[in-house]
């Protein structure tokens, strides 16, 4: 009877999928639901790991129960624990014939094992036996477990069953076995490189699935060597054009599109093909045109296609009718809702500034607005943009950006990245060396133990050296307003020790250099310092040096020295150090003091940092000694690496490839699979196990394909840190870096165009301004431009000539603080001269998107603001400009016609009803379009009340989630 | 290449860990605490994307999908397209849901050998397979039926078994 029961419930769970468990394991789960703390289902994880170790070592244990036993340790695996003592069991499983417990065994081990693991020689065979099944299931179940097991050693073991498989009538398989041999690849570059010649040819198999499968491993392939594969690009071209017209079957439509994954990867395919090339790019350009056209913008995957393409018209050769394509594409995605496709369009955009710069500047509000969005990802993205456009005219307000960002996180890895990114801008464009030091102090005191070091040093180079040029004057004016920055910072708690000891230096060497200082306060602040931060013995030597230097140059200008005694008990202390590092340098600081004028002058000469130290490498001083040594009877010395039997030193550090390599080789020999070699082994196993033996081809040819496949920019950003400051007349300009230097020339040329034309510029923004509010409606209608904004913008995108420069960063500053002042009163006048604008506070909930209060001001401010920027003297540009902006105010007007300009609550309460309706009206609209999209699919997946009643009780028993009021369903999937 | 997929739910609990590149147990334990970090902390109605790189290392970007209870995970690397990917989402879960009728987070637990044998119809050795859920759904319920078959036969006794193998 109990028996029956049994039966009849996995009978009943059966019914719901045949992998049917036992009241165990709905125990276990249920227990570990309900688990209060981390500590009580730590203990109920281990009492059933207890539990399964004691069962797994019974005898005869039914296979069934062996099944279940193994899911619930990959179970307790995934929940962190260790399932180690059963991974012989899921090892005997696979070889299991029965098609459910070997699956499950696969799935088991190939989520346990890693693929250098020692079970896994236990399993190679069996998987070679697999391969060759005539079930397909079994094959699929092999080919799975063989992508994530088998690595470069076991490779040739499993090759030629699976270049077998391309063959297999099934295309599941021929996808399968395509992907294998993919991933294979990617392990092992040489075992298959023979092999590439299959991927071509897959290619043209008549299934698309499995067309689509060889898509993945050409692009890899592709990536790495695009010109081998140039004769493809009539092939993939017109691949994707039947593609695109929809000669698939239906069944490879996706949301009515037709094979989108097939498409996208195509396009990433021709990107790489067509990047440089201009005869392969002019292949490309029709169908690529024909997919913006077609490609429906309303879906998910429809925009996924088109961002796409726009990656792909930024990387071929340009062709301006596609770029002007792209560009619309990137402002509809920008205008939009979707915080996803503004992400991307922000993306898209960043990648086509570079060919097109000009087209940032239509979109300035909207990356404003993703500036200033709450999303951090959408945040970063945007800095990534504006990092690419940084020029010397924006450098000061996107850096403060920068740094205001890098302050607001805690996550360290980005506030690194980010601090490197403002090292990198602000030596490249630093307007002057004022801005940069104090620039450089804000990142050093705020990030300062993320920062590389070489970036300290070279700012002490920049101090040093000063400008390059041979102004004097100019120098010493830098080197005290660094001292004056560094006396005011240097009080303040807990600073980075990289930036310590950059003062630490400075202060020594320029502290008394212009003579405002008196040694004795410098020498206080530096013992200060060394006290503060006993324990970093780094910052403490710098001060004790620093210390040493401020008294050498007292006594060479033959002044008194009096050494204060905190001064005197420092140096004592660390005469005692047990660093001796610390203690020579004590030592020398008491010798240097001992010693008069002129010998300290030939020690310690004033401001000489930057002399050239020469080092006789030879130590030819030391010959006659040797000389002498050697007459007298004593070995000859013999350079290292003519020794016998020592290892080559000085090689050793520029051999790391060869180290590697042998270290490798030695693995080879020892766990070569070769009790699993094919004992009739077919003339292909021999050549690829042939291959084994130059191993050295395949860890250096992975070895340089990774740096290619990181992301080139910040690559190039690493490793570029060092100060150009040799020559010239602009000491960080860069000439090397192209993208950003193109966009600075481009833009300097159209904003000159602009000043002399006024009018058309302010109507064109104005323009866009109705147009961004426009899409802005349906969120939140009551958005307007704020002027702060305006200003932004202006200061990012304007025009980079000197003139402009100046004003735009005050009026930045300007706006800045006025956001923190709390909003005054507003009398908004239309004719309110632009001085006013600067002294008016920008309210703050105009940046908050509720400009109800003032409907009218911010519709003119922008226009003001731009005069600011125009030539104010043209008082006739001016009169035309106030007409253009009278006739653009009745539009605003007229949107809040209802809405009282100076009743603020009341406005409020006006508009957020229509607010609420035209939101539901949109979501009413996604739901429609999303119903549309979802098409037959949404019949048999509408809620069942029934069934979800009684997963409810189910959940509710089971306590999976107490917390969820609403456990059935995925409602937002349902739409 | 797609590297991982995860579901976790809202208190940070693991339902489903799925790395393709092999990570032992304790890094995959971090791994899924420092995503639920990330991913509890995120705002509502901000993009499902997120910068992973202080997580997964270089070039790895997140994608995920707030459902219920339960969060779905996507880390990839730049030869995959973020939106695309926010869709092979939607194709799982599409997919998860006309297997167990309304899937919940329940079944998600119950039944975690078939949720891999559905991710394994859709992602391959880390590149996607298939992304159609019908397409998905038929393979699925082809290995279930050989399986409840071999189940079957398994029954039988060892010697007619054997025989019937050969």
């Amino acid at each position: 009877m109990e028996q029956l029961k049994t039966i009849g419930r996995e009978l009943a769970m059966g019914s719901q999928g045949g992998f049917g468990q036992s009241k165990e394991f709905l125990d276990l789960v249920k227990s570990i639901g309900e688990a209060r703390s981390k500590a009580e289902e730590e203990r109920i994880v281990l009492l059933e790991i207890e539990t399964l170790k004691r069962r797994l070592s019974e005898p005869d244990i039914p296979k069934r129960k062996m099944k279940e036993y193994i899911i619930r340790l990959v179970y307790v695996e995934m929940l962190g624990h260790d399932g180690s003592f059963a991974y012989i069991h899921a090892v005997k499983m696979t070889h299991d014939d029965n098609l459910l417990l070997k699956r499950t065994g696969y799935l088991a081990v190939s989520l346990f094992l890693s693929d250098d693991h020692d079970l896994i020689i236990l399993i190679v065979n069996t998987i070679q036996k697999d391969l060759r099944s005539d079930n397909y299931l079994v094959v699929c179940a092999a080919l799975n477990a063989v992508c994530k097991l088998i690595n470069d050693e076991t490779v040739p073991a499993v090759l030629p069953q699976v270049v077998d498989l391309l063959g297999h009538p099934k295309e599941a398989v021929r996808k399968k076995a395509i992907m294998a041999l993919h991933r294979f690849y990617q392990k092992s570059p040489s075992s298959v490189s023979h092999l590439v010649s299959n991927f071509r040819k897959r290619l043209c198999d008549n299934d698309p699935g499995v067309m689509g499968a060889t898509l993945c491993s050409l692009f890899d392939l592709i990536t790495i060597d695009a010109n081998s594969f140039k004769d493809l690009v009539v092939s993939f071209v017109s691949i994707l054009k039947q593609v695109a017209e929809r000669r698939l079957p239906k069944a490879y439509d996706y949301h009515q599109l037709p094979a989108p994954f097939i498409q996208i990867r195509l396009l990433k395919i021709l990107a790489l093909l067509g990047s440089g090339d201009k005869q392969s790019s002019e292949q490309m350009y029709t169908v690529v045109g024909d997919i913006f056209r077609k490609c429906d913008s309303s879906s998910n995957i429809g925009n996924a296609v088109l961002y796409e393409c726009i990656c792909c018209v930024s990387s071929i050769y340009p062709n301006p009718r596609l770029l002007e394509q792209a560009a619309q594409v990137i402002s509809r995605f920008l205008k939009s809702d979707s915080h996803n496709l503004k992400y991307m369009g922000i993306d898209a955009l960043g990648r086509l500034i570079k060919i097109s710069p000009e087209i940032a500047e239509q979109h300035q509000l909207a990356v404003i607005d993703c500036l200033e969005d709450p999303d951090d990802t959408l945040k970063r993205k945007t800095f990534e943009l504006l990092y690419k456009m940084t020029k010397s005219s924006n450098v000061e307000v996107i850096v403060d950006r920068m740094i205001d960002y890098m302050i607001s996180i805690n996550d360290n890895h980005y506030k690194t990245y980010i601090a490197s990114r403002c090292v990198e801008l602000a030596e490249q464009f630093a307007p002057s060396n004022q801005w940069f030091i104090l620039t450089m102090n804000k990142v050093f005191e705020h990030a300062g133990d993320l920062v590389n070091v070489k970036v300290a040093h070279n700012l002490m180079k920049l101090i040093a050296e000063g400008f390059g040029e041979d102004d004097d004057n100019a120098d010493s004016q830098l080197r005290s307003s660094a001292v004056e920055s560094y006396l005011r910072i240097i009080g303040e708690p807990k600073l980075p020790s990289v930036f310590l000891q950059v003062i630490c230096w400075v202060l020594g060497e320029y502290g008394t250099a212009d003579g405002k200082y008196s040694a004795s306060y410098i020498t206080g602040k530096l013992c200060d310092v060394a006290e503060a931060y006993s324990n970093d013995e780094s910052v403490k030597a710098y001060a004790v040096t620093a210390i040493m230097k401020i008294y050498a140059f007292e006594i060479s200008a033959r002044r008194k020295v009096d050494i204060l005694p905190e001064c005197q008990s420092l140096v004592e202390e660390l005469s005692a150090s047990h660093s001796t590092d610390l203690q020579q340098r004590a030592y020398e600081l008491q010798a240097v003091i001992s010693l008069d004028a002129p010998a300290v002058e030939s020690i310690i000469p004033p401001d000489a940092s930057c002399e050239d130290i020469e080092i006789d490498k030879n130590l030819s001083f030391l010959n006659g000694y040797v000389q002498e040594a050697l007459e007298k009877g004593a070995q000859p010395y013999i350079p290292e690496n003519e020794r016998s039997g020592v290892l080559d030193i000085s090689n050793f550090g520029n051999q790391d490839h060869h180290e590697a390599l042998t270290h490798s080789l030695r693995f080879e020999a020892y766990e070569l699979p070769k009790p699993v070699m094919p004992s009739r082994v077919p003339p292909a196993a021999v050549a690829s196990s042939t291959e084994l033996v130059p191993v050295p081809e395949p860890s250096y040819a992975r070895e340089t394909r990774q740096p290619a496949s990181l992301p080139s920019a910040s690559d190039a950003g690493s490793s570029e840190l060092k100060l150009r400051l040799d020559g010239v007349q602009k000491k960080w300009g860069r000439p090397t870096y192209s993208s950003s230097a193109s966009p600075s020339t481009n833009s300097s040329s159209s904003t000159s165009h602009k000043t002399t034309n006024g009018v058309t510029q302010v109507d064109s923004v104005g323009t866009s301004n109705s147009k961004a509010r426009d899409t802005y409606d349906s969120r939140r209608p009551q958005v307007e431009i704020s002027p702060e904004k305006q200003k932004l913008a202006s200061s990012l995108f304007g025009g980079p000539s000197k003139t402009e420069k100046r004003p735009s960063s005050a009026n930045h500053k300007a706006s800045k603080a006025s956001t923190h002042t709390s909003e005054k009163s507003q009398a908004p006048k239309a004719a309110a001269a632009h001085t006013e604008v600067n002294r008016e506070p920008a309210p703050d909930l105009l940046d908050l998107g509720d400009s109800t209060s003032s409907s009218s001001a911010p519709a003119i401010d922008p226009f003001k603001q731009l005069e600011g920027l125009l030539d104010q003297t043209d008082v006739a540009s001016n009169v035309n400009h106030g007409t253009a902006g009278a006739a653009k105010t009745p539009d605003f007007m007229g949107l809040y016609a209802d809405t009282p300009v100076s009743g603020l609550g009341s406005s409020v309460g006006d508009l957020l009803p229509t607010n609420r309706d035209e939101f539901n009206l949109t979501s009413e609209l996604s739901n429609a379009t999303r119903t549309a999209q979802g098409g037959v699919t949404q019949f048999n997946k509408g809620p069942n009340p029934k069934d979800a009643l009684e997963k409810d009780s189910l959940v509710r028993q089971m306590g999976v989630t107490p917390t969820s009021p609403n456990p059935n369903l995925f409602r937002d999937l349902l739409g | 290449m797609i590297r991982s997929v995860m579901v976790i739910n809202t208190q940070g609990k693991p339902r489903l860990a799925k790395f393709y590149e092999f990570q032992p147990a304790e890094k995959q334990q971090e791994l899924i605490r420092s995503v639920y970090g990330v991913l509890s902390s995120r705002a509502e109605n901000v993009s499902n994307f997120v910068d992973a790189e202080s997580i997964f290392g270089p070039d790895t970007r997140l994608v995920y999908k707030h459902f219920a209870t339960l969060y779905f995970v996507f880390v990839f690397d730049s030869s995959e397209n973020e939106l695309a990917m926010l869709d092979l989402i939607q194709v799982f879960v599409e997919t998860l849901d006309k297997c167990f009728k309304n899937v919940c987070e329940l079944d998600v637990v119950l039944n975690y050998s078939k949720m891999h044998t559905v991710l394994d119809e859709i992602i391959f050795g880390g590149q996607v397979l298939e992304t159609s859920s019908t397409e998905v759904m038929k393979a699925v319920e082809e290995i279930s039926r050989l399986e409840a078959a071999s189940n079957a036969i398994s029954l039988v006794p060892k010697s007619v078994s054997s025989w019937r193998s050969r």
